[in-house]
C-alpha cells in the first residue's frame, strides 16, 4: 500500500516537473512582456525573478498595438482563417458525402487519386501555384492566401471515413419519404457528424491562424498581413524591443489558446479517430 | 428531374457535390504537381520570356551543388531529435496512463507548446537562447554560481555548432506532449489487460512487462509515428529557421525547404527550385510506400 502510494507520488512529481517545463517559457514570455524595456537587458539577474512578473507595464501592450497596425493584422487573420475554414469544411463535407454514399462511375479511382495527393509535399505545388496566382494578378491579395488553402484531400478523407461509420437507417427512411440527396446531406448527415465537423473546423482554423510560409510568399503590403507575418515584420523593424515583441506574441497566441481550451476534446478525439497527424 | 431514373439522379447529385472540391483539387493540386514536374526540367526566372527546356540539367547541377548536400545534412541532422521526442512522448504517456487525478490538466498543459507553435513561440525561444540576457544562460550561470563555478552558456543560435542543437531542444519541447503522446496514450489504453495479468502470473516486474507486453503491442503506433515524423521532418525547418536564425549562422540551420524558398522566391530560379521539390517528393514517396506496405500487412484500422 505504501509502496503503491510512493510510486504514484513519484509519477505525479515527474508529471509536475514536466508540466513546469512546458509552462516555464510561457511564464517568461508574459513576464518579459510586462517589463520595463531596459530591464530585459540587465545582466545582474537572479534566475527565479524571471518567472513571475514584478513589474506590470501594461503600456507595452498598448504600444505594441500602435507600433505596427496590430488591429489590422488581427482582422486579417480572423477573416482569412474564417474563409479558409468555411471553404475547407464545406467543400470537404460535400465531396466526402459523394464518396461515402453516392454511386457514380469512376468513384474509387477518383478517391484513390485524392488519397495519392495527400502524400505530395506542399513544396511541390507551391511554385506552380505561385506562378498561377501571379498570372492572374492575385499576388498580394487575400485571394492568394485563401483560395489555395480552401481545398484539401485530408479533410475529404477524414470526413468520408466518418460518414462511412454512420448508420444508414435514417437515410433509407428519408429516401422512402422522397427526400433528395441534398436534403439527406443537409438534414441527416451533417447534424449526425457534428463531432467530426467540429474536429476538422478546429484543426483547420488553428492551422490557418498559424500559417506562415505561404502568406510570407504571396503577401507584400503591410496592411494585408496576417498576425504571423505581421509579427515577423514587427521583429524585422524592432528586433531589440523584446518587451513589445513578447507583448505582441502574447496577443497572437491568446485567441488560439482560448479556442484550444474550449475545444480540446475535439482535438483529442480527432487525433485518435484519424490516427493521422493534423 | 422527376422522370429521370434514380441511378441517373444519383450520378448527377454526386458530380454536383464533388464539383467545388474538384475544381480546387485540379487547379491547386493536380495540375500544379504536373506543372512542377515539367518545370523541374526547365530553366526559368519568371521575368525574361518563357521557360527554357534544359532536360536533366537542374538535377545534375543539384548533385554537384555542395549547398544542396550541406542543407540535406542539416535536414537529416535536425531529424535526430525525432527518437528523443518519441521516447519522451512514450514516457509521458505511460506516466499519464497511471490513472492519476488531474490527467486532463496535464494533457492540456503538455499540449500547449504544440498548440501555440508558430512565430510567437519561435520569437520567445530566440529570446530564451539570447547568449547575454536569455533565461537559459541566466539559469546556467546561476547554477554555476550556486556551486561556486564560473559557468557560461554557449552562444546558441549565434554559434554554428550550437544552432542546430538549439533548434532540436526547442523542437522536442514543442512536440513531446503533442500528437504523438496522445497517439501513444490511445495505444497504451488499447493493450489488453489480460496480457499484463498473464505476465504477472509469470512473475514479471514492471520493466519486463514493458518490454514483453507493452512495447510489442504498441509497435505499430511507434512505427506510424516514426514514419510520419520522418516524412514531416524532410519538409520541416522553414518557419523556425526563418524567424530565429535566417538559416544561419553560415547556413547551419538552412534545411531543404528553406533552400527551395531561397531559390524560388529570393533568386527566381523556378526550375531549380522545382527540382529540389521533386527530390523532396521522391524521398517522401519512398517513406510513404514503406508505411503502406507495413500497414496493409500488420495494422487494421476500424
Amino acid at each position: 500500500m505504501l509502496l503503491q502510494f510512493s510510486k504514484k507520488a513519484g509519477v505525479f512529481l515527474f508529471l509536475m516537473i514536466g508540466a513546469l517545463t512546458m509552462i516555464g517559457p510561457f511564464m517568461w514570455m508574459i513576464t518579459t512582456s510586462l517589463k520595463e524595456a531596459g530591464a530585459v537587458f540587465s545582466y545582474q539577474k537572479e534566475w527565479w525573478t524571471e518567472w513571475l512578473p514584478f513589474t506590470f507595464k501594461w503600456s507595452n501592450y498598448a504600444k505594441a498595438w500602435h507600433v505596427v497596425p496590430f488591429a489590422k493584422f488581427y482582422l486579417n487573420s480572423i477573416f482569412v482563417s474564417l474563409m479558409i475554414t468555411v471553404g475547407q469544411v464545406g467543400t470537404s463535407a460535400m465531396a466526402a458525402y459523394a464518396f461515402a454514399r453516392l454511386n457514380f462511375p469512376g468513384r474509387d479511382k477518383l478517391f484513390f487519386a485524392y488519397l495519392a495527393t495527400m502524400m505530395v509535399p506542399g513544396a511541390v505545388t507551391m511554385i506552380p501555384v505561385f506562378i498561377l496566382l501571379r498570372h492572374f494578378g492575385w499576388i498580394d491579395t487575400y485571394k492568394a492566401m485563401i483560395l489555395p488553402a480552401m481545398f484539401t484531400a485530408y479533410g475529404t478523407f477524414m470526413l468520408r471515413q466518418f460518414f462511412l461509420t454512420l448508420p444508414r437507417d435514417l437515410e433509407n427512411a428519408a429516401k422512402i419519404d422522397g427526400c433528395s440527396h441534398v436534403g439527406i446531406f443537409w438534414r441527416i448527415i451533417l447534424p449526425l457528424s457534428k463531432p467530426a465537423l467540429a474536429t476538422l473546423t478546429t484543426f483547420t482554423f488553428m492551422g490557418s491562424w498559424m500559417s506562415f510560409m505561404w502568406p510570407l510568399i504571396v503577401m507584400n503590403t503591410q496592411e494585408k498581413f496576417t498576425l504571423p507575418i505581421g509579427l515577423a515584420y514587427f521583429q524585422s523593424l524592432h528586433g531589440t524591443d523584446w518587451t513589445l515583441l513578447m507583448a505582441g506574441s502574447v496577443m497572437m497566441i491568446l485567441p488560439i489558446l482560448l479556442v484550444f481550451i474550449f475545444n480540446q476534446r475535439f482535438f483529442v478525439e480527432g487525433i485518435k479517430l484519424s490516427g493521422i497527424k493534423g | 428531374m422527376r422522370h429521370l431514373k434514380d441511378s441517373t439522379r444519383e450520378v448527377i447529385a454526386a458530380y454536383g457535390f464533388l464539383t467545388p472540391n474538384m475544381i480546387g483539387f485540379l487547379v491547386f493540386t493536380s495540375i500544379p504537381v504536373l506543372a512542377s514536374l515539367v518545370l523541374s526540367f526547365c530553366k526559368w526566372d519568371l521575368l525574361s520570356g518563357p521557360p527554357e527546356f534544359v532536360g536533366l540539367e537542374n538535377f545534375t547541377r543539384l548533385i554537384r551543388d555542395p549547398l544542396f548536400w550541406q542543407y540535406s545534412w542539416n535536414t537529416v541532422y535536425l531529424m535526430m531529435s525525432i527518437p528523443i521526442s518519441m521516447a519522451g512522448s512514450l514516457i509521458l504517456a505511460i506516466a499519464l496512463n497511471q490513472k492519476l487525478k488531474g490527467i486532463v490538466f496535464f494533457r492540456t498543459v503538455y499540449f500547449l507548446p504544440t498548440i501555440c507553435s508558430g512565430v510567437a513561440i519561435y520569437m520567445l525561444w530566440k529570446l530564451i537562447y539570447n547568449p547575454d540576457f536569455g533565461v537559459l544562460n541566466t539559469i546556467i550561470s546561476s547554477t554555476g554560481q550556486f556551486f561556486g563555478l564560473n559557468l557560461k552558456g554557449p552562444y546558441w543560435l549565434h554559434d554554428e555548432a550550437w544552432a542546430k542543437p538549439a533548434l532540436m531542444i526547442m523542437g522536442v519541447w514543442q512536440t513531446v506532449g503533442g500528437y504523438n503522446m496522445i497517439l501513444y496514450l490511445a495505444a497504451l489504453q488499447g493493450v489488453p489487460r489480460d496480457f499484463y495479468h498473464a505476465a504477472e502470473v509469470d512473475g514479471a516486474n514492471s520493466w519486463q512487462k514493458f518490454w514483453a507486453v507493452t512495447w510489442p503491442q504498441i509497435s505499430p503506433t511507434t512505427f506510424f509515428i516514426a514514419i510520419m515524423s520522418v516524412i514531416g521532418g524532410f519538409q520541416a525547418g522553414f518557419d523556425p529557421a526563418f524567424v530565429m536564425t535566417g538559416g544561419g549562422p553560415n547556413g547551419s540551420t538552412t534545411t531543404l525547404i528553406y533552400y527551395l524558398y531561397n531559390e524560388a522566391f529570393d533568386w527566381n530560379h523556378m526550375g531549380y527550385a522545382a527540382a529540389i521539390a521533386w527530390v523532396l517528393f521522391l524521398i517522401v514517396f519512398l517513406f510513404t510506400i514503406i508505411q503502406w506496405r507495413f500497414f496493409n500487412r500488420n495494422v487494421h484500422y476500424q
